[in-house]
């Protein structure tokens, strides 16, 4: 089902591996994933930077009715995580008791395995949140 | 702009329709808005349909549905915005019509969802999120939605008895629907001690996977007149987009596409919120009518949930809300849902609508269409004249 070519998976690994974000040079605010314009600006200059490993949970859900590749692994906690440099993204906590999530827990970011994809052999990693 | 009515209604039974195909569904709406509206000819159709690749294996879904519906050579457009493709057909046929370019034009949506396994269907639905930062991290709608509710009982006290009344009064609304897939009544109870599905959403606060189709016939005032039909008038159409991952917006609780596609089509029509008598909204999940309510402007951040609960969205509340049964009850066959909504309108401005489920008061109404967790939105308001 959700075939994935392995250039979309190795496009993506700046991101997934080291949480590459890019930074408006004139406005100083940050991108993740990083864009090529800003709102309402065609011409922002942008310079790379990485996000800070660290941040808290904005809001949270316990995924108990997976999709296909996660099957094995619910119930999990899915959250939306505001990192310390004022970023949110959407990521899985993990190493936890799924009923110990609460809106602004602090966590932190580790490189996790995410799910495979037996049909195409290929092994998704990225990150992951863990509680501080 | 020209002036534009519906001068005609179809839609199918919604449910797990197994013995039909996708053709045969969206055929029988088109068929039945063109009978209703007395027309044997079109001059152009909007198609609105989510994912007719992932669900059924089908693109280039404007050519198959003119030839099956028997109106080649005219032109067909599949239109896609998620869950909102429906309100989407019904913003480009309305476009053709004002300006000129074309008199009947078909704005129909159809999907067909129980073709594939739940794992397929959840996948399919997914990509309406980002599939690259929201999909591949575990990301379902249902989890989605959920998240928006636990941000939204954070911050308002929200609570699930509240978002649980929403499913209630649906349910209560669906079963005087004969189109409706699950018209039973259902009790607040029933919903807090049902399946979780997303915390804290269960399997009642969502609504269902869905076949199903319907269509609209779009005509200029004036010809209306002079066919002699009764006038359904739009007043007005606003689309609005936001960002596509919920997490990227400053306030989670907040759809901004709704609040803006909401002033777009009210500018439009020249009415405030206290103008409009009754509405159908993109209720996909219950957390989901609340926000909308409150981002329309119906009701003040952190009301819409106490409302619900006194009654207030009730078919005979101050403001009703879903007379149709809603996407909860009725079900969801997401391409069709915001051609669906305007069926209902329809009926209700006509006051034609089945099994006692009329409302009393119903001249000016809303239909408030939503795509993915709010990054798109389509809102249609129509007027009896």
């Amino acid at each position: 089902m959700a075939q994935t070519l392995t250039g979309r998976v190795w496009r993506e690994q700046p991101q997934r591996y080291r949480m590459i974000a890019n930074k408006d040079t004139e406005t100083g605010e940050i991108y993740f994933p990083p864009r090529l314009v800003a709102p309402g600006n065609l011409d922002a200059t942008f310079e790379e930077v990485q996000l800070s490993g660290s941040g808290k949970v904005v809001t949270f859900t316990i995924i108990r009715v997976a999709p296909t590749p996660y099957a094995d692994l619910a119930p999990y906690a899915l959250a939306v995580v505001e990192t310390e440099d004022g970023v949110r993204l959407t990521c899985q906590l993990t190493d936890l008791d799924v009923d110990d999530v609460k809106i602004g827990m602090p966590v932190q970011f580790e490189f996790r395995k995410l799910y495979d994809d037996n049909e195409a052999s290929v092994i998704y990693y990225g990150y992951k949140a863990v509680q501080v | 702009m020209r002036d534009v009515a519906v001068i005609g209604i179809g839609m199918t039974k919604f449910g797990e329709l197994w013995e039909r195909s996708y053709r045969d569904l969206f055929v029988e709406a088109a068929k039945g808005a063109m009978k209703d509206a007395g027309v044997d000819n079109l001059d152009s159709m909007y198609i609105g349909c989510m994912s007719g690749g992932l669900f059924v294996g089908q693109e280039h879904i404007g050519s198959l549905m003119a030839d099956y519906l028997g109106v080649a050579p005219i032109p067909a457009t599949r239109v896609e915005s998620a869950c909102a493709s429906g309100g989407t057909a019904i913003r480009s046929a309305w476009i053709e019509v004002a300006s000129g370019l074309s008199d009947v034009v078909l704005a129909g949506g159809v999907e067909k969802m129980t073709d594939v396994d739940g794992g397929m269907a959840t996948y399919a639905l997914a990509t309406a999120a980002d599939a690259e930062y929201e999909g591949f991290h575990g990301a379902t709608f249902p989890g989605l939605y959920a998240m928006l509710a636990h941000a939204h009982m954070d911050k308002y006290g929200t609570t699930s008895e509240m978002m649980a009344h929403v499913a209630v009064k649906n349910h209560a609304n669906g079963s005087l629907n004969p189109n409706a897939q699950f018209p039973a009544k259902i009790t607040v109870d029933g919903v807090l001690n049902s399946t979780m599905v997303a915390d804290p959403l269960h399997i009642l606060d969502c609504s269902p996977v869905t076949d199903g189709a319907a269509a609209a016939i779009l005509a200029p005032v004036d010809l209306a007149k002079s066919m002699g039909l009764p006038i359904i008038k739009i007043l007005g159409v606003g689309m609005a987009t936001d960002t596509l991952a919920l997490h990227a917006r400053k306030e989670i609780t907040h759809l901004g596409a709704v609040a803006t596609a909401t002033k777009r089509a009210l500018d439009l029509a020249g009415v405030s919120i206290n103008d409009i008598d009754f509405c159908e909204v993109h209720d996909c999940f219950t957390i989901a009518e609340i926000a909308v309510l409150e981002a329309m402007g119906v009701y003040e951040p952190g009301k819409a949930g106490p409302a619900s609960m006194a009654g207030e969205t009730a078919r005979d509340g101050k403001f009703p809300v879903n007379p149709s049964g809603g996407l909860k009850s009725k079900g969801h066959p997401v391409g069709a849902t915001g051609v669906a909504q305007i069926v209902e309108l329809v009926k209700q401005l006509r006051g034609t609508a089945e099994n006692g489920r009329q409302l009393a008061k119903a001249n000016r109404a809303l239909a408030q269409n939503m795509g993915g967790s709010g990054g798109s939105s389509v809102v249609s308001i129509l007027e009896a004249m």
